[in-house]
């Protein structure tokens, strides 16, 4: 653990260094690459005026409730999908279809249909969430053990009973598998959404700094975007500990 | 025993599952009656219909004629009288094996000190007092199949339906868990019916076994053992075992002509 980390921090202190001698040996002017310490500048400068905080707090919104949106009716409908056989015939050549539309080209018809605000974003957010959220659940719940069902049918449990006490815990595993990718896609949705068209959030601050060859800022944004991607997934890994106890080795 | 009113009564009894040839016929015209506290054992060679039977007596699968009656009713679905050990121990593995135990109690609705003291009293039954909290990856094989039967018993169940319980068990666990069986059995009574393909088994356990012929699955011998209980290990190598032993033997082979399966017939 302690050497994981050290091999860790080094890499990435490497990494910055590298950078910071490309930045000032390469010769390329600040609005083509800043270096580590302009960034860092420019991250305290946004950080103190409060620029990054508001924008960062519009992003994070639009990525929790489209993440909560695309996640229940992932779950809801791929629930009903993985029991019943007709339903999922019907259903999944749009499902597959959907997918193989880009987001990116969607959005501004989104835009169109439900104006510029918060909900479009969420909308787009939800939509890249939706899929692997789906199609894990539906793995999830098609890997519960036939014995395990005739277990519970024999005990003469109800459809609720079986859903909570077999299915929900049968399928967590590979339906947190589908969460842990949606978490991280979700942030790509929200950005997507305010390159678009936006006023505020991560992805309207890069824009707003690509026009100013203000690329420091442009930088901060992008970090800021990681960051928040991986506090998401470290959050969804941090679920999977604490309910999936059961699976790890002592 | 035959005085009391039977347990289940089995008439007629055929399964066919539909297939592209017009249906896989797994059993035919079976009939037996079970009666209380009898234990009886299933006994025939693979892919004769045996777990067929039991999925059809636990309610879980329907026949395609003839009809099961539990306790003088018509069985029409899955009952909670009877109590289910898979072939493998089926345990969930995100619960430790106290909270495997009370399931059934919990379906049930069960208040919880109730239902934990009722599936304490099934952990110490199995002799696995210290193992409450484990979760069942810890377990061996035999341990598992346990907490299987402990849980098959927690609800009080009339009839034990269980399906080869301990046929992926190596053969010393496999006897020390026979032995077990036999001990719950005496000290519950219940009434219990045991898919095996094991001859010694059964005829350790069984007070009657009924041998089924390859697919499609037709009774050929009801045998009564009347060897004497309690039934130890020793009694294997008794002349009456030996002779009980043969008649099974000889019923399972007579009715095995054709070692080879049957040409397939062409696609129609």
């Amino acid at each position: 653990m302690k050497a994981n980390f050290l091999l860790i921090s080094s890499s990435l202190l490497l990494a910055l260094l590298g950078w910071h001698l490309l930045a000032t040996l390469g010769g390329l002017p600040a609005f083509m690459l800043p270096g580590p310490l302009q960034v860092a500048e420019r991250f305290g400068r946004a950080l103190q005026d409060g620029t990054l905080l508001r924008h960062t707090l519009v992003t994070l919104a639009e990525v929790l409730l489209g993440l909560a949106a695309g996640v229940g009716a992932a779950t809801v409908l791929g629930y009903l999908l993985a029991r019943s056989l007709p339903l999922e015939r019907l259903l999944s050549p749009y499902i597959i279809a959907s997918q193989a539309i880009p987001v990116v080209a969607i959005a501004p018809l989104l835009m169109i249909w439900f104006k510029t605000g918060l909900l479009a974003k969420v909308l787009i957010c939800a939509l890249i969430v939706f899929f692997p959220v789906l199609v894990n659940t539906v793995v999830g719940v098609r890997s519960v053990p036939d014995d395990l069902r005739d277990l519970m049918r024999s005990l003469q449990a109800t459809r609720w009973q079986t859903l909570r006490l077999l299915e929900a815990p049968a399928a967590l595993p590979v339906f947190l598998g589908g969460l842990r990718i949606g978490a991280t896609l979700s942030v790509i949705g929200a950005v997507v959404g305010e390159f678009v068209a936006a006023d505020a959030g991560l992805g309207f601050l890069i824009n707003v700094g690509r026009g100013l060859y203000d690329t420091a800022l442009v930088f901060v944004a992008v970090f800021t975007l990681v960051t928040l991607a991986l506090l998401l997934y470290g959050l969804v890994a941090l679920l999977e500990r604490y309910l999936l106890a059961w699976q790890r080795k002592p | 025993m035959a005085e009391a009113a039977p347990v289940l009564v089995v008439r007629q009894l055929s399964t066919v599952f539909p297939d592209r040839d017009g249906g896989l016929q797994a059993l035919e015209e079976v009939s037996f009656a079970v009666y209380p506290e009898q234990f009886v054992c299933v006994l025939g060679p693979s892919g004769c219909g045996k777990t067929t039977l039991l999925r059809v007596l636990a309610g879980l699968l329907r026949p395609t004629r003839g009809e099961v009656l539990f306790e003088g009713q018509p069985l029409r679905g899955p009952q909670r009288q009877v109590g289910l050990v898979f072939q493998k121990a089926n345990l969930m593995p995100w619960r430790t094996v106290l909270e495997n135990i009370l399931l059934p109690l919990e379906v049930q609705g069960l208040p919880r000190p109730a239902a934990l003291a009722k599936a304490q009293a099934m952990l110490d039954l199995v002799g696995l007092q210290g193992f409450a909290q484990s979760l069942p990856r810890d377990l061996s094989g035999g341990m598992a199949q346990r907490v299987a039967i402990a849980r098959s018993l927690v609800h009080d169940p009339e009839l034990l339906l269980l399906d080869e319980p301990f046929g992926s068990l190596d053969a010393l666990t496999r006897e020390r868990m026979g032995g077990e069986l036999l001990r719950i059995w005496q000290a519950h009574r219940k009434t219990v019916v045991m898919v095996t393909h094991s001859i010694s088994e059964a005829l350790l356990l069984a007070d009657r076994v009924l041998v089924l012929s390859p697919r499609p699955g037709r009774l050929c011998l009801d045998l009564s053992v009347d060897l004497p209980r309690p039934r130890l290990e020793e009694v294997r190598y008794t002349p009456g075992f030996a002779a009980l032993s043969l008649r099974l033997r000889q019923a399972i082979t007579l009715e095995t002509p054709h070692p080879l399966p049957p040409p397939l017939k062409g696609r129609g």
